[in-house]
């Protein structure tokens, strides 16, 4: 892994361990108060509060899993750094794509 | 760090660093579907509603209950990783290992409990 790419995947997982334990209160809320599909997007919808926290949320798992997948294919599959550095990356856009468009389908 | 499969390093923050990294791929795997299952909302509640109706079957629970698991022992695992690597803490870190994962554990039981 070089330094950069260390760099970005532990500042991404600073990030994402306040991100995380807050969404796991949401989920325990939300399992605790068997909220409908329609109680939760009462509640996310037209909040903006809610789509910088999921779209930072997004944005920074996407390229935590990115760096992620490419150390584990140069370790455990031997692939080669440029090839893996590239599988890396589309698996990383896709899921900004992927998980922009969720966002925005559950705060607009 | 580099980590190679290798069963004959099973010490405590071996396997950790394994299930660190095995809960992280898993996590990467689900996380699409995840996204494509929000973005259902976009082509209406009923749909999303639905689909949140198929997650009652009891298997579906059980699988959440995994996730939650991956979820809380990828974030605890990384906690430590962040302590270790900036803090310069070395001590009893088997013993942070091994409680991260009873705390997953713990809490992807209470998640079962309270959705079940």
């Amino acid at each position: 892994m070089s330094v950069r790419a260390y760099v970005w995947q532990r500042g991404t997982a600073v990030v994402l361990v306040a991100l995380v334990a807050v969404h796991l209160g949401m989920i325990f809320y939300a399992t605790g108060k068997q909220l409908t599909a329609a109680d939760i997007l009462a509640r996310t919808r037209g909040s903006v509060p809610w789509a910088l926290f999921y779209g930072t949320f997004v944005v920074a798992a996407a390229v935590h899993a990115s760096i992620g997948i490419q150390a584990s294919l140069v370790e455990w599959l031997s692939l080669n750094r440029r090839a893996a550095r590239i599988f890396g990356g589309c698996f990383g856009a896709a899921l900004v794509a992927l998980g922009l468009r969720a966002v925005a389908a559950v705060v607009l | 760090m580099m980590m190679r499969l290798d069963s004959r390093r099973a010490k405590p923050t071996w396997v950790a660093a394994f299930v660190h990294r095995v809960s992280g791929l898993a996590l990467a795997i689900f996380l699409p579907v995840h996204f494509y299952v929000l973005g259902l909302a976009l082509n209406g509640e009923a749909k999303f509603d639905g689909f949140l109706r198929w997650t009652d079957l009891p298997i579906v629970k059980l699988a959440e209950a995994g996730l939650v698991f991956l979820l809380v022992v990828h974030m605890l695992g990384g906690l430590r990783l962040l302590l270790l690597e900036n803090s310069g803490w070395r001590e009893g870190q088997a013993k942070l290992a091994t409680s991260a994962g009873g705390i997953s554990i713990v809490l992807a039981i209470v998640f079962l409990a309270r959705v079940l």
